[in-house]
């Protein structure tokens, strides 16, 4: 038997205001082994662990019970100081009667019933606790980024600079994301890439730095500071290390029809492409979807005009292997496809855009080298109305029910240089709110009201028609002036919302890492670790967390990178003791434990077993490597007859818990 | 066939290849045929039988058999060898000790069936394939075998060997239009309140004799939860009622993605509940959630309960069905 303490924390009123602690820690005193119960304003202060301590000396104490917050805020604290005064750290058990409790409660009565039974199932599962050592295990001094946006460069450059290997894995053909697309960026206007341009160069250059371009995850194994990923390298076609991105290939190839994603599907590109003159790398890619060659075996233009010899039409998709101490999620975003909002004829009108299509149209590498055109006849748009929150804030169901965050500030961007390049155009926004909560951004939004003279309309477009002399015809409502207004638009520019990338809800799984509704990533604590996911090793960095601008990205790039050095710099971790473990006597060797485990831990050996007949038997059995196991219990539920528990979690802990539920 | 197994049996004895032979014999009442181990040729003449009331399925002695000096022969239907290669990809036979001949199969006769059509005094039973012969203590009478034969043989699965070092007679095919899932499907149209009363109604007559456990081929654990008392369901049913019907739920949990749906619980329960029909819902459930799936057709391919890929349905999918019923 042992002899515990339970400690009831009030944490100021977050507990106490609902659940009685005086009644918990009275009634949890006659629990069986409990010789020690009491109640204190704050358990985590340095007072309540003192109180910890003490009474440890004090009463003999062989096991702890704290009733307090989940254990993820202070199953540590309370588990040093109990090995502060002596015994063994994971002989504390937390009832969480905060979050599971108090929180979520409004009855005091019920509250502080739930309390004590929460209280009581603790105190049964301590009863059955064991001392554990925990071992070490060491850290691959090496990273991986998944995405190579902005926030994907960023990360990697910081890690790189600390010293420490990172490797980029990139789907596209070349680095860069979204940004690469942009023309100039709010809320200081300079041109994108010439801010962008230098940092994929750097990332390029940086002898720390691996680009694995074209390719993608195939598959993770291990755990934080051990890692093993396989990477998927696409085939390209080309030979990266002969390619010398002269470019002459994607001038020869006959194949001229392909729509160019980079431009938006504005203009075509050759079926060997290099996605735009500042790709990094800057190697050819032959998109097999279009090239005759690898349709047909009819062509091979580029292979004869290539003076390195780079190209290879038998080149077959490659998996690395390579192992991690850490990854850096930086997935980034996409614009909504629009197909659910007939109302702004995006399908039916080429000359309803999206504004990353704007940016296009604005931009010199653009398909109309800068000059804003109007996509339907080349001619020069007169009116242009903007469409603010398309699939925003939306809760029809069509859309997204969040807010993008960044249509606000590009729009008021597009609308401001559009008044300065061509003062005679006449240029509307519509919006439900404006919103510029940003350094200088509100005063970015004035400007384009105040000194470049956009029309800013409160309200919703419900309509665009594409009328039969090229205009459009758009139908809004102007909420202040409460009044119906008909525009006659040459171009229409919908602010779509945005939304991860659709490979992250596969990429969440592979890395066990957690997504809200909506699949953006989520953080280990909204407020305290915003950088990190709750899987140990995962950090976070840029729009595949949430919404945001490039300051802001690259703000929590860094920072992402500063938690991963942080781990880097390690050499060892401490792992967590609560691992599986088999009993020999009781395994069939059957291989179901092995075939769930996601870390590999499990492997089987042959034994001699003495048998009640005095004979011996050979008997296949499972035994878990302890530095691999991660103690996620897997195992012990798909085995059969019991023979796999989890220290510190065993079977019967858990059943002793739901007995004294249950009673 | 009997003839011809007895033949192979004992050439296969004579030359040394196994040790010992595997096969059914006659058992306490004559239509009550058992599993026997046969190791000279005079045991093999005066008792091992194969005829249409065999339905015992031998894959799962060979658990013990095949760790035995020497190899051993066992004699397995169609559907036993889904079970023995069930026992194979769980590592709990030795192959290399196994020689297994596969035989024909087409429907056992089963004596519960026979006597729920009223028949009581059974002294003995026999078929010619066609029709079956019952005396009773008060005269004889006769039947078609099809409709002496048990539910698991009218809905058999498959007539195809899955797993043989030697065939006897005639390979046949998987049977695909079984109508296995009829009962299953009705119970699942039923209301909670009606389903739970329906459980419990079957349930409660039975008598923990274990033998459902025992004969199970994916109940071959080395200790069993059951008898293990550290295992916290110890004696599960020795307390109350709701309790023993626990025993069920969990060795239907044990064994999901694993019972090949042999059909052995139900025919061996002398309380003749439809256990099957509690694997059957797991089976059902897999192949509509994780694609279609025999426990036992492949001893290679990984089983849908424990392999994991980014394309398993969804848990809230899987609440979605389960609330709605
Ligand atoms: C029209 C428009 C205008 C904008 N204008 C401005 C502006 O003026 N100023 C400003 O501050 N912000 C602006 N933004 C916002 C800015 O684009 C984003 O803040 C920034 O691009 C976010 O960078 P990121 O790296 O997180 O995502 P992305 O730029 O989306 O980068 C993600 C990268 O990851 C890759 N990737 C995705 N999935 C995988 C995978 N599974 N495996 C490997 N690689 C993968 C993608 O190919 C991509 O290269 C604008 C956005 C839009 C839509
Ligand atoms: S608890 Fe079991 S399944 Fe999980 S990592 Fe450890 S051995 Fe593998
Ligand atoms: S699942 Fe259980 S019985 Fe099977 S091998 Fe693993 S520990 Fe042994
Ligand atoms: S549960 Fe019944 S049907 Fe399934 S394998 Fe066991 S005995 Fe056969
Ligand atoms: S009931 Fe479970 S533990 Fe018992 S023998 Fe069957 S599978 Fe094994
Ligand atoms: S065979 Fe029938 S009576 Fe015996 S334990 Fe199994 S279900 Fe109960």
């Amino acid at each position: 038997m042992q002899k515990i303490g339970v400690f009831v924390c009030h944490c100021g009123t977050n507990i106490a205001a609902t659940v009685d602690v005086k009644a918990v820690a009275e009634a949890l005193k006659g629990e069986p082994g409990v010789v020690f119960s009491t109640d204190y304003q704050y358990m985590c202060s340095e007072a309540g662990q003192n109180l910890i301590k003490n009474s440890i000396k004090e009463y003999g104490l062989t096991g702890v019970v704290v009733c307090s917050c989940s254990p993820r805020m202070h199953e540590q604290t309370f588990r040093k100081a109990a090995q502060s005064a002596g015994i063994n750290p994971y002989m504390v058990e937390i009832a969480n009667i905060r979050e599971q409790c108090s929180w979520i409660h409004k009855d005091i009565w019920s509250a502080t019933e739930k309390a004590i039974i929460l209280g009581k199932a603790a105190v049964a599962k301590v009863q059955l606790n064991a001392p554990l050592t925990a071992g070490e295990s060491p850290v691959v001094k090496r990273a991986l980024v998944i995405g190579g946006g902005i926030a994907g460069i960023q990360t990697a450059l910081d890690i790189a600079e600390a010293g420490f290997e990172v490797d980029i894995v990139e789907k596209q053909p070349t680095i860069g994301g979204k940004m690469t697309q942009i023309d100039k960026t709010f809320p200081t206007l300079d041109c994108a890439a010439c801010i962008l341009t230098p940092k994929m160069v750097d990332c390029a250059q940086n002898e720390k730095i691996k680009i694995y371009s074209y390719s993608e995850v195939a598959d993770v194994k291990g755990f934080v500071g051990n890692f093993t990923v396989k990477i998927k390298k696409k085939a390209r076609y080309v030979d990266e290390d002969k390619c010398t991105g002269c470019g002459i290939c994607t001038e020869k190839c006959p194949v001229k029809n392909v729509p160019n994603e980079f431009n938006m599907g504005m203009d075509n590109r050759r079926a060997i492409y290099i996605p735009f003159a500042q790709a990094v790398p800057k190697v050819a890619t032959i998109d097999a979807n279009y090239c005759n060659m690898l349709k047909n075996g009819k062509c091979g233009v580029c292979s004869k005009f290539c003076t390195v010899g780079a190209i290879d039409y038998k080149q077959q998709d490659t998996i690395v292997e390579e192992k991690y101490g850490a990854i850096v999620v930086a997935t980034g975003f996409n614009p909504i496809k629009l197909d659910d909002f007939d109302e702004f004829a995006y399908s039916q009108s080429k000359d309803v855009i999206t504004s990353l299509e704007f940016e296009r149209l604005t931009n010199a590498a653009g398909p109309t080298s800068g000059t804003l055109l109007r996509p339907s006849d080349g001619k020069h748009p007169h009116t242009i109305v903007f469409v603010q929150c398309v699939g925003s804030r939306d809760t029809s169901g069509c859309g997204k029910t969040y807010c993008s965050k960044i249509c606000c500030m590009y729009t008021a961007k597009h609308a401001m240089l559009t008044r300065e390049k061509y003062p005679d155009t006449d240029v509307y926004v519509f919006y439900i709110d404006v919103r510029t909560p940003g350094k200088n951004f509100d005063e970015f939004y004035r400007r384009a009201v105040e000194e470049y003279g956009v029309h800013y309309i409160k309200g919703m477009v419900g309509k665009v028609v594409p009328r039969s002399d090229g205009t459009l015809m758009v139908q809004a409502s102007d909420l202040l002036s409460n009044e119906q207004l008909h525009i006659n638009a040459d171009l229409v520019v919908l602010a779509a919302a945005i939304e991860p990338d659709k490979s992250a809800r596969s990429l969440a799984t592979m890395l066990t890492a957690s997504m809200d509704t909506n699949d953006f990533f989520t953080e280990a604590h909204p407020k305290l670790r915003p950088v990190e996911s709750p899987t140990a090793g995962i950090f976070l960095s840029g729009v595949c967390q949430g919404p945001k601008d490039i300051p802001e990205t690259v703000s929590q790039a860094s920072a992402a990178a500063a938690k991963v050095i942080g781990l880097l710099a390690k050499d060892k971790l401490t792992c967590n003791p609560c691992v599986a473990q088999a009993n020999e006597l009781m395994c069939n060797g059957c291989s179901s434990c092995e075939k769930v485990c996601p870390y590999g831990a499990i492997t089987y050996s042959d034994k001699e077993f003495r048998m009640p007949d005095r004979t011996t038997a050979i008997r296949r059995v499972a035994s878990v490597n302890e530095a691999v196991c991660q103690g996620c219990g897997a195992c012990t539920v798909a085995c059969p007859s019991g023979a796999m528990d989890l220290k510190g979690f065993s079977n019967s802990q858990i059943m002793a818990e739901v007995d004294a539920i249950c009673k | 066939m009997q003839s011809e197994m007895i033949k192979r049996a004992k050439e296969l004895l004579a030359s040394g290849e196994v040790a010992r032979v595997v096969g059914w014999k006659a058992g306490e009442f004559d239509y009550d045929i058992t599993p026997g181990v046969f190791t000279t040729a005079e045991e093999l003449d005066s008792a091992f039988l194969y005829n249409d009331l065999c339905e015992a399925n031998l894959s799962k002695y060979m658990i013990a058999q095949s760790r035995k000096e020497g190899k051993t022969l066992v004699f397995l239907k169609p559907c036993d060898t889904y079970s023995f290669s069930q026992l194979l990809k769980e590592h709990r036979i030795l192959r290399e000790n196994v020689y297994v001949i596969g035989v024909p199969c087409d429907g056992k006769v089963d004596v519960d069936t026979v006597k729920a059509t009223g028949l009581t005094g059974i002294c003995s039973m026999t078929s010619d394939g066609e029709t079956v012969t019952v005396k009773t203590l008060y005269g004889d009478s006769t039947m078609s075998k099809a409709d002496a034969m048990s539910e698991r043989c009218i809905n058999c699965k498959s007539k195809k060997h899955v797993v043989y070092d030697e065939l006897l007679g005639e390979e046949g095919d998987v049977v695909a239009d079984n109508h296995r899932f009829d009962m299953v499907e009705k119970i699942e149209a039923m209301t909670p309140d009606e389903r739970f009363e329906f459980w419990r109604n079957e349930l409660s007559r039975c008598i923990r004799c274990n033998a459902c456990r025992n004969v199970c081929p994916a109940c071959s654990c080395e200790k069993c939860v059951f008898d293990n008392e550290q295992s916290g369901a110890f004696n599960k049913g020795a307390s109350d009622s709701f309790e023993e019907n626990m025993f069920h739920i969990i060795r239907a949990f044990h064994v999901a993605g694993r019972c090949t749906d042999c059909g052995e619980c139900s025919r061996v329960c002398p309380q003749n509940i439809p256990l099957h029909l509690l694997n059957r819902k797991f089976i059902k459930d897999i192949n509509e959630l994780y694609g279609e799936y025999q426990a036992g057709e492949n001893a290679d391919e990984r089983a849908p309960l424990n392999t994991f890929t980014t394309e398993d349905v969804e848990p809230s999918i899987v609440y979605e069905r389960g609330g709605k019923q």
